[in-house]
């Protein structure tokens, strides 16, 4: 028997439809979608100190575990994003954010894009402008050159 | 003339960064704690679980709080070095024993010897993420009053104790 293309699909569907199976997280889905989504995003916004390069909701470290329990808890008791997030920051530092907050030690990772961008332009418009001057000019010697 | 200078400042830059970055272990997360009030505590004391150990039973004096496990390998190695320490008698050693069953930490405790002046028996880890811990062992310095001086993030040597942590007891370091 040949593997064919529709084998492969078959394959890779049922791969993605066990992918729910694999996650880590076996707290109990919150009753509101709501409290669910924020949850969910929460987790995925805060990293494992011990996994470093994972968020709590990928890790399985016991660590991961114990703070999704307090992120779980804290959400439950009607705390808000900010309250929870200060709470993580509190105990870990800003390290435990995915995203850094715009602070004196990270300015320079915030604005790098912009500046490399506005560099880059500076040396595009320059390049460019240098050309088309090599063009004109050389297009006047032409010219010149024509009625001479 | 600048064609040279400007790749030559870019790289040299980038030189920078790197010989710092390399030098760093990612792994030593500073804790937000240093020079705040170290969090409050009460919990069962493993030598004797009926009684509870609490921050305030070591008010008004400098003392070290160490996590560990017994699943934490490190942690064997380091005992030994708490050991000494302990014999030194400088200032009291609080345990944390943190997510761990409670027979396997009397255990340890009776087989390698007891630093301890008495060891909090975390075992929901709750404490410990008040402390900011991310992995055993972690030992913090803590002034009379209740502040955090230093942490210490690994297997606390000897060299770690005379270097870091005796120079901030005597208050010659900061």
């Amino acid at each position: 028997m040949s593997i064919t293309i529709r084998h492969l699909l078959i394959l890779i569907i049922s791969n993605l439809l066990v992918a729910s199976v694999w996650a880590v997280d076996d707290a109990q889905p919150f009753a509101d979608p709501a409290l669910q989504a924020r949850y969910e995003s929460l987790t995925h916004q805060l990293r494992c100190l011990v996994c470093q390069n994972e968020t709590i909701a990928d890790s399985g470290a016991t660590l991961a575990g114990d703070l999704r329990r307090e992120l779980h808890e804290k959400l439950a008791a009607g705390q808000s994003d900010e309250e929870v997030l200060k709470f993580m920051t509190d105990r870990y530092g800003a390290f435990v954010l995915y995203k850094p907050p715009f602070e004196r030690r990270t300015w320079l990772l915030w604005l790098a894009p912009v500046l490399l961008l506005i560099t880059g332009l500076i040396v595009v418009v320059r390049v460019i402008s240098k050309r088309s001057h090599m063009a004109i000019d050389a297009a006047d010697e032409a010219d010149q050159g024509d009625q001479a | 003339m600048w064609k040279f200078l400007v790749p030559a400042a870019i790289f040299a830059v980038l030189v920078g960064f790197f010989v710092v970055g390399l030098h760093r272990d990612p792994s030593q997360v500073p804790s937000p704690l240093i020079g705040k009030a170290a969090p409050a505590y009460s919990l069962p004391k493993v030598e004797e679980p009926s009684v509870k150990v609490s921050n305030t039973d070591f008010a008004g004096r400098k003392h070290l709080v160490n996590v560990w496990a017994t699943w934490c390998v490190e942690c064997r190695k380091e005992h030994q070095v708490l050991l000494e320490i302990a014999r030194q008698n400088v200032l009291p050693i609080v345990g944390m024993d943190w997510k761990d069953e409670l027979a396997s930490a009397q255990q340890w405790l009776n087989q390698l010897g007891n630093p301890y002046v008495a060891t909090a028996f975390d075992q929901e880890g709750r404490v410990a993420i008040d402390f900011g811990v991310y992995g055993a062992p972690e030992t913090f310095l803590i002034d009379e009053q209740g502040k955090v001086l230093y942490k210490h993030i690994g297997v606390l040597t000897l060299e770690v104790w005379n270097q870091e942590l005796l120079p901030r007891i005597n208050g010659q370091k900061s």
